[in-house]
């Protein structure tokens, strides 16, 4: 049996991540008052990273909007490393 | 103060040469005293190491005892040893390395690979271990040197500390401590930092010692007996162990004894330092003291809960401090504890004397010690007085400001109570002082969920703070009243409890007429001025005597309902509408909640602080529900809630003293016909399909669940049957019971208990099961020998027919402890893992820290979370978790409005 790819973009557990651009990063930086390295961090290695829709690289700063139970709708920002 | 700022910590092996660098002395002698009382020169406890008896100096710095902080020693062995710490480490790195060059056995390809990596953990302040273990597995594969064409050996560890070289005829040859460190030794420096060490700092060589230190006397004192005699310490014990093996070795080998003794000597030598270090290695006895009792070493210093981290670092015992048993007292505030006379007495508050305070404080010291007195005063050069009989007189006369006085803890101080085990922040909170004749705590009964205390001997701690900027913390921030809401789940869980949600309840159902003396009476100690129009008024009876009336004069009597009677300590203002505990759920089964006009009564409605109807219960006030005390925390404030729970409770104990309220074994009796009907409708019925289904099951005609085997879905419909046997005779023992019945009223009001306790007590037990099924263990095929094999009956696989009440059958009652023990079982399982699971929970998250701009972020400034729990609500300033009732603020704008 030849095995599929699924989706995982799709499924309803992956939230929606996105690639920030410069701008937007530095206005992410600037509102926390924080350099790129104190931010959470995801692994270059990371299924959702390496999806071809995502296209993040190392350095890349990836926003992910997440369903929370407690706000509804929740933002998080993490910096792809290696 | 100069302050001096750490710029890193290095971590390294101590080499010999530095262990003699760093000794004060060099030890041989196993001796500790002399005969003359003094400790021996070279000696374990040699006065160049530190002193511990009063009146020496030390020879190396001059110092008295308490002045030296003692010096190391140190002892040359003979015989070079494996430290026991790094023995795993020698065989990685023995494995990884040339048996002849000393080079780690990998291509320079690979090398430079793992140096890179390394270096880049190291940058990232990561840990280098993974890489490390993964280069000795790479470089353990390697069989013949790279660099000098040697054959590679296979090497066995032999646990705790031998290694054993294995050739190619598979003869194993021993490789002593002494081979041990040339191998190490020949590893060149720019091998080593392939390991994750710093040649500079940690040589692989200093892993085999040949130097032993010797820890100052300070850090292994002695004690003197009460017989005179000296007893000395584990280490020290462990010590002159190991100095008489490295003579006796010496000894031996100047005088040329065969190499079999020598190698049983070394073998002992290599044991006791080993023990020295870690008296709890796998597969070797633990050294022990003559008395039998296992040495406690250097590890087992360091280790564990008691040991030097966790026990005297992280944790430590404390001065001003109390302990005792509680016990309640309703009449004191819920931010307040009653301290025994006694405790006050030895716990004090230190305060300085200045121009402002003089008077008073002059007239404290003039009390001496009886009670609220001082027991030292600290004069302006800090000297230190204990008060005593015959001197606080004439302290008082000389006190003068700039003294300091440790005066006694009195009524209105601020301190810290505590019940342990501290799950959550409201198990320590600030309560006022009140001091109190007796020997035990005594605490509201309210303020017992949030300690999840009792009073069967619970014990709680006490402290006292010691500085004004702690006083302002722990009111401001620790206060009992600010603690109502808690942060858990954001309603409160200070509330009425138990007797107090009965009395309420009992006072706001039904209609009541209370005249003036009743009412009075039901709000003694409840400050209320104004008793408010009567509802009406209604004709004396006969024979009934009012006062200030003459002769046959009939005046009506003004009555206030019982409604009337709670809403006086309602505060004004207030709105408030919602189900409480007894609402039989209408809108759930489609019909229209009928609101005022519900036949039970259980729509509470509040308009203006007016109880309009409904029946007060733990919906509206207990603990972890509360609707009402939430609410007018939120609109009221921390003080007016304090006084309105205070109120409730006051109410609740007048109204219940009243009536009068108990319970007692004969409250579960039932008549003989409900017996009857529990018998025959309830459990027979059931029985008999029970029956009915296994000869289904017998017959092959049992339909099967979709996902479950045969045998399966015989046990679910038994179960289920069974257990609907339970609840239909819960539903006729409550019948026959009637909402009269104390213990129904406890269950329905929410006061305590549940009617499933209930229907146990009066009508049947039910099924007992193990791991959520029938019993089903014991013998082969049956539970018991009463039962024959493969029976499948209820009464065979633990279910009681019986209730408490009437008493069970041998059979039952053996069931009921089957099921008994799996409950016992479980808690002491769950409190162990669920302590655990905290204490790794608060070692992950203790430096996580709310910032001002509402993120999470731990030391380094790294965000955790970019809103504190997405929404960024404190749970303990919120509604229920929410930010706002939206619902609410609607249904108030409207009215507004209108």
């Amino acid at each position: 049996m030849k095995k599929e790819k699924v989706p995982i973009l799709e499924h309803e557990l992956v939230p929606k991540h996105e690639v920030l651009g410069e701008e937007a990063v530095a206005e992410l930086l600037d509102t926390y008052k924080i350099k790129k390295e104190q931010l959470p961090k995801i692994k270059l290695s990371d299924p959702v990273i390496k999806e071809k829709e995502i296209k993040a690289d190392v350095g890349d700063v990836v926003r992910i909007r997440r369903e929370s139970r407690t706000a509804g709708k929740a933002l998080s920002y993490r910096l792809v490393i290696e | 103060m100069r302050t001096k700022k750490i710029k890193g910590i290095k971590f390294g092996l101590l080499s010999a040469k530095e262990i003699r660098k760093m000794s004060a002395s060099r030890i041989i002698t196993p001796d500790t005293y002399g005969e003359d009382g003094f400790p021996i020169e070279r000696g374990l406890v040699n006065q160049h190491i530190g002193v511990i008896d009063p009146g020496l100096r030390c020879k190396t710095c001059g110092g008295r005892m308490g002045e030296c902080p003692g010096h190391f020693g140190h002892i040359d062995l003979e015989a070079a040893v494996i430290h026991i710490g790094y023995a795993k480490l020698i065989y990685r790195i023995l494995t990884a390395t040339c048996r002849k060059c000393g080079k780690v056995l990998l291509g320079e390809e690979d090398r430079n690979r793992f140096l890179e990596d390394i270096e880049r953990q190291r940058e990232r302040q990561a840990d280098v271990g993974d890489v490390v273990k993964l280069l000795f597995k790479e470089a353990a594969k390697c069989s013949v040197c790279m660099y000098c064409g040697e054959l590679q050996q296979r090497i066995k560890y032999d646990k705790p500390t031998a290694y054993k070289e294995i050739d190619e005829e598979e003869k194993e040859r021993r490789l002593m401590p002494t081979d041990v460190r040339e191998r190490l030794e020949r590893i060149p420096g720019e091998d080593v930092a392939l390991f994750g060490m710093a040649p500079k700092n940690a040589r692989p060589e200093w892993m085999v010692l040949t130097v032993l230190p010797v820890p100052p006397v300070t850090a292994r004192p002695s004690i003197t007996l009460e017989s005179g005699q000296r007893s000395e310490d584990d280490l020290t014990h462990k010590l002159v162990d190991i100095i008489r093996i490295n003579q006796r070795f010496m000894e031996n080998r100047d005088a040329g004894a065969p190499q079999l003794i020598i190698e049983d000597l070394w073998e002992l030598l290599q044991y006791h330092i080993n023990t020295y270090f870690d008296n709890d290695i796998a597969g070797v006895p633990p050294a022990r003291h003559r008395s039998g009792r296992p040495l406690k070493t250097i590890s087992q210093r360091l280790k564990g809960k008691e040991g030097r981290f966790r026990g005297s670092l992280s944790g430590k015992r404390v001065n001003f401090s109390a302990r005792t048993v509680i016990s309640p007292d309703p009449d004191i505030d819920i931010d307040e504890v009653g301290v025994p006379e006694a405790i006050a007495k030895e716990l004090t508050i230190t305060v300085n004397v200045t121009e402002r305070n003089f008077d008073v404080m002059r007239e404290t010291v003039r009390r001496g010690r009886t009670h609220p007195g001082v027991n030292y005063v600290r004069r302006s050069d800090g000297r230190k007085v204990k008060v005593t009989e015959s001197n606080y007189e004439t302290l008082a006369e000389e006190l003068d400001i700039g003294w300091k006085v440790e005066r006694h803890i009195r009524d209105g101080d601020i301190v810290l109570f505590n019940r342990q085990p501290s799950l959550h922040r409201l198990s320590i909170m600030a309560h006022y002082v009140m001091i109190m004749p007796g020997r035990t705590f005594r605490l509201n009964p309210t303020v017992c969920p949030p300690y999840n205390a009792d009073y069967d001997g619970d014990e709680m701690n006490m402290h006292v703070l010691q500085t004004e900027e702690a006083r302002a913390e722990a009111k401001i921030l620790m206060a009992v009243q600010r603690n109502i809401i808690s942060p858990r789940f954001g309603r409160p869980i200070i509330g009425s409890i138990h007797d107090y949600i009965t009395g309420l309840f009992l006072l706001t159902r039904g209609e009541k007429r209370f005249e003036k003396e009743k009412v009075l009476d039901i709000l003694h100690k409840i400050d209320i001025d104004d008793l408010g129009v009567p509802a009406g008024t209604f004709e004396p009876p006969d024979g009934y005597e009012v006062s200030g009336t003459k002769g046959d004069e009939v005046r009506p009597i003004p009555y206030w309902t019982e409604k009337q009677v709670f809403s006086m300590i309602l505060p004004r203002g207030l709105n408030l509408e919602f189900q409480g505990k007894t609402c039989a759920k209408c809108v759930e089964s489609g019909e229209e909640c009928k609101k005022e006009k519900c036949s039970r009564d259980a729509y509470v409605r509040i308009q203006d602080g007016n109880l309009v109807c409904g029946i007060i219960d733990e919906n509206a006030l207990g603990s972890f529900k509360g609707i009402i005390i939430a609410r007018i925390f939120r609109q009221y404030g921390e003080e007016i809630t304090k006084v309105f729970i205070k109120n409730v409770a006051r109410l609740a104990i007048n109204y219940i003293k009243q009536v009068g309220f108990s319970f007692g074994i004969s409250d579960e009796d039932i008549p003989e016909e409900g017996k009857e009907q529990i018998r025959e409708e309830a459990v027979h019925e059931a029985e008999e399909k029970v029956e009915r289904l296994i000869r289904a099951y017998e017959g092959e005609e049992l339909e099967t669940l979709p996902g479950r085997t045969v045998d399966e879905t015989l046990e679910l419909l038994i179960m289920q049957e069974l257990g609907r046997a339970r609840d239909y005779s819960g539903d006729i023992a409550e019948r026959y019971l009637g909402i009269e019945n104390p213990g129904v009223l406890m269950a329905k009001s929410g006061a305590r208990g549940s009617m499933l306790n209930l229907t146990q007590m009066a009508a049947c037990v039910g099924q007992q099961s193990v791991r959520g099924e029938r019993i089903k263990r014991g013998y082969r095929g049956r539970t018991l020998p009463h039962f024959k094999p493969g029976d499948r009956s209820a009464d065979a696989h633990g279910f009681v027919r019986a209730s408490f009440k009437d008493g069970l059958s041998p059979t039952e009652y053996f069931f009921h402890a089957v099921g008994g023990r799996e409950a016992l079982v479980d808690t002491a399982v769950r409190t162990s893992q669920s302590g655990y699971f905290q204490r790794r929970l608060i070692n992950a998250l203790q430096d996580l820290e709310v910032k001002n701009d509402g993120t999470v972020r731990e030391t380094r400034g790294t965000v955790v979370q970019f809103k504190y729990g997405d929404d960024g609500v404190d749970p303990s300033k919120s509604d229920s978790g929410k930010f706002v009732d939206i619902d609410e603020v609607i249904r108030e704008s409207i009215k507004v409005e209108t």
